[in-house]
């Protein structure tokens, strides 16, 4: 098992998670070797999430920008609204697997909550969700709908009460319980073996990607684009087309209120390497190392350090990390609501920014892919808050 | 120098278990956990563990948790808790002293830069949360060539012959053996398989043991002094400290 990437990665946690993290990486290499359980991750991802999610052509859009065709990724299709839900029905699968009892989770926007909740009422798990409680209000209704689902929800209140101190909290829960409980982590972060399972899991979203733009356009996109926060859907993307040397990988940063500001989220374009939740990686951190507060209007890239392979392809140059401001996110999220009748997540909105920049300077028989990771339901409030906030 | 070697050793001669305190530095203030560390030299305390704050305590329970968040407020930093450790060697020439950090302020310095501070301000050792077997190489060696050792954490859960490996190569340190699986904090009641699992753990080291996590009254020390070579007494000297009393074991 690959448990660093290039300086990055690795298992900088307690000594008692030690034998847990063993365990795991011993389960999931049988795992991933076993013909069945794949068949098993394959039914539920068919039956239950819907997929493949849909290739859609954001026809008007790219007319409208006279430039590159823009192609979007529907991950907003699965069941629960984004792509989150790939990576947990794996995680669960695992957990029933290793005769593990009890699932916990961190959640920022709330999405990966959901999604956890979502598979432990599927698979008849209790599941405690620990999510700060900044974000527990700023995401009032997915709050409500993992507490739907028979999930205990936990407002962590300390620390900057965001994600990094719900990531805390679930630690200190699985150092306690680790004999019976699994820890599910939403993104491609933390101690290994997590970056390299959770970037299996979220595969999928590539091989789709790719062999759905071959079948269409008989061809290969030109650059793959999506959000980075701690960078599950970018690297799921990425994954199916890692191997094509022509095909640009385009990772794009939380810039909030611009780089400039300090009020960012963009770990790889404004960070320092660090460690942080059991991994080595470029952390948004003080001259004293302490973990800097986030900010981006979109809560789901609220995290100050990112997945360790997304630093190491930004070393080797296989993929480029832009960064997208808040003004520029929502312009985007307006822009596919009216020239495409799709309600994006303000993450997602993000990446599809990106692409609106970069179509213009590219020819018509171009093709930026895009990863809508999620829909946009959940951000309604945000977004007109915010639009308040500016016309004030 | 051997100061953690020579305390457990003078404790050994002593028929009783080295006490080991820790402390979060700049709680309430830097001067006021100075004093403490004064005070429970004072009471006997053999190794001084100074606790350095940091914004994401992921293993430590409530008491700690918020000293280092109260620190913080107050700015104090690692490079602050490396001065007031070479405040309190010259007062103190005698007393062993552990850093107790987790890893990324100590990285962020850059380890050289650390290791040569670390030892002009007299620290002994090192112990990092978050920086098990597996990841600690190149930081043991940096230190090495400073004089300075690294102290093992031994969870419940791990294995004699990883703590034999934990072990391998360090001198002047000891094996800190955490008594339950979770976060620092008192308990009131020990795990019931502590004993024989000390015993255990003891009986194979090669370096000194202290127990420690959930120790918080002399009873309790007392006790585990009869199964391990030490023990680490944390959240309940850090509790005084927040109810604005003297640091003291009772």
């Amino acid at each position: 098992m690959n448990k660093h990437y290039g300086i990055y990665g690795g298992q900088y946690v307690a000594e008692t998670l030690m034998a847990p993290l063993k365990e795991l990486e011993a389960a999931y290499e049988d795992a991933k070797a076993d013909p069945a359980f794949q068949r098993g991750f394959e039914e539920i991802l068919r039956d239950y999430v819907g997929r493949e999610s849909p290739l859609t052509y954001a026809k008007r859009l790219s007319g409208h920008l006279g430039g590159a065709k823009i192609v979007l990724k529907r991950e907003d299709l699965n069941h629960t609204g984004a792509h989150k839900v790939n990576n947990t029905i794996g995680q669960a699968l695992l957990a029933r697997r290793m005769g593990k009892k009890r699932l916990i989770a961190e959640t920022g926007a709330g999405m990966h909550g959901v999604a956890t909740a979502t598979v432990a009422a599927l698979f008849g798990m209790p599941c405690e969700v620990y999510m700060g409680a900044i974000d527990v209000e700023r995401q009032a209704p997915n709050v409500e709908r993992m507490k739907m689902l028979g999930a205990t929800v936990h407002a962590v209140s300390e620390g900057s009460a965001t994600l990094k101190d719900a990531m805390n909290e679930a630690l200190r829960d699985w150092v306690a319980n680790c004999d019976d409980t699994f820890y599910v982590i939403g993104t491609v972060a933390g101690p290994a073996p997590y970056p390299e399972m959770v970037r299996d899991f979220q595969s999928v979203i590539g091989r789709e990607a790719r062999r759905q733009c071959l079948e269409k356009y008989g061809r290969l996109p030109d650059q793959a684009i999506a959000c980075v926060g701690g960078g599950s859907n970018a690297i799921g993307l990425f994954a199916g087309f890692i191997d094509d040397p022509g095909v640009r990988l385009v990772g794009v940063e939380a810039g909030g209120k611009g780089l400039a500001s300090g009020e960012h989220a963009a770990s790889i374009n404004g960070g320092r390497l660090g460690i942080l939740h059991g991994a080595k990686t470029m952390l948004l951190q003080t001259r004293d190392g302490n973990i800097i507060d986030t900010y981006s209007v979109s809560a789901g890239l609220d995290y100050p350090g990112v997945g360790p392979e997304h630093c190491h392809l930004h070393d080797t140059g296989r993929a480029e990390y832009a960064v997208i401001n808040d003004d520029e996110a929502i312009a985007a999220f307006d822009a596919l609501c009216r020239y495409e009748g799709i309600i994006p997540a303000l993450e997602s909105s993000h990446a599809l920014a990106e692409a609106i920049k970069r179509a213009p300077k590219m020819p018509k028989d171009s093709i930026l892919l895009v990863n809508l990771s999620g829909r946009g339901d959940k951000d309604m409030e945000n977004v007109r808050r915010y639009k308040d906030a500016k016309n004030n | 120098m051997q100061r953690i070697t020579d305390a457990f050793a003078k404790a050994k001669s002593e028929n009783r278990g080295a006490f080991v305190a820790y402390f979060t530095m700049g709680f309430p203030s830097l001067a006021a956990s100075e004093k403490a560390v004064d005070d429970i030299i004072a009471q006997g305390a053999d190794v001084i563990e100074l606790g350095v704050p940091f914004s994401d305590p992921f293993a430590d329970g409530g008491v700690i948790r918020s000293a280092a968040y109260e620190a913080l407020r107050q700015g104090v930093s690692l490079a602050d808790v490396l001065a007031a450790a070479k405040r309190l060697r010259a007062k103190h020439p005698g007393t062993a002293f552990v850093l107790f950090s987790y890893y990324n302020p100590v990285f962020s310095m850059g380890l050289e830069a650390f290791a040569a501070l670390a030892a002009d301000s007299g620290i002994d050792a090192v112990l990092s949360v978050d920086l098990p077997l597996e990841e600690r190489e190149e930081f043991v060696e940096i230190l090495k060539p400073h004089g300075i050792s690294y102290i093992p954490l031994i969870a419940p859960n791990t294995p004699l012959a990883r703590i034999k490996e934990s072990e391998a190569g360090l001198e002047n340190s000891f094996l800190y053996v955490i008594t339950v699986k979770g976060t620092t904090g008192a308990r009131a009641e020990l795990p019931p398989d502590l004993t024989t699992r000390l015993d255990a753990i003891r009986a194979s080291a090669k370096l000194p043991i202290a127990a420690g996590f959930g120790i918080s009254t002399r009873a309790q020390a007392d006790e585990v002094s009869r199964h391990a070579d030490g023990f680490v007494v944390g959240t309940a000297l850090v509790k005084c400290l927040a109810e604005g009393k003297p640091p003291c074991l009772v």
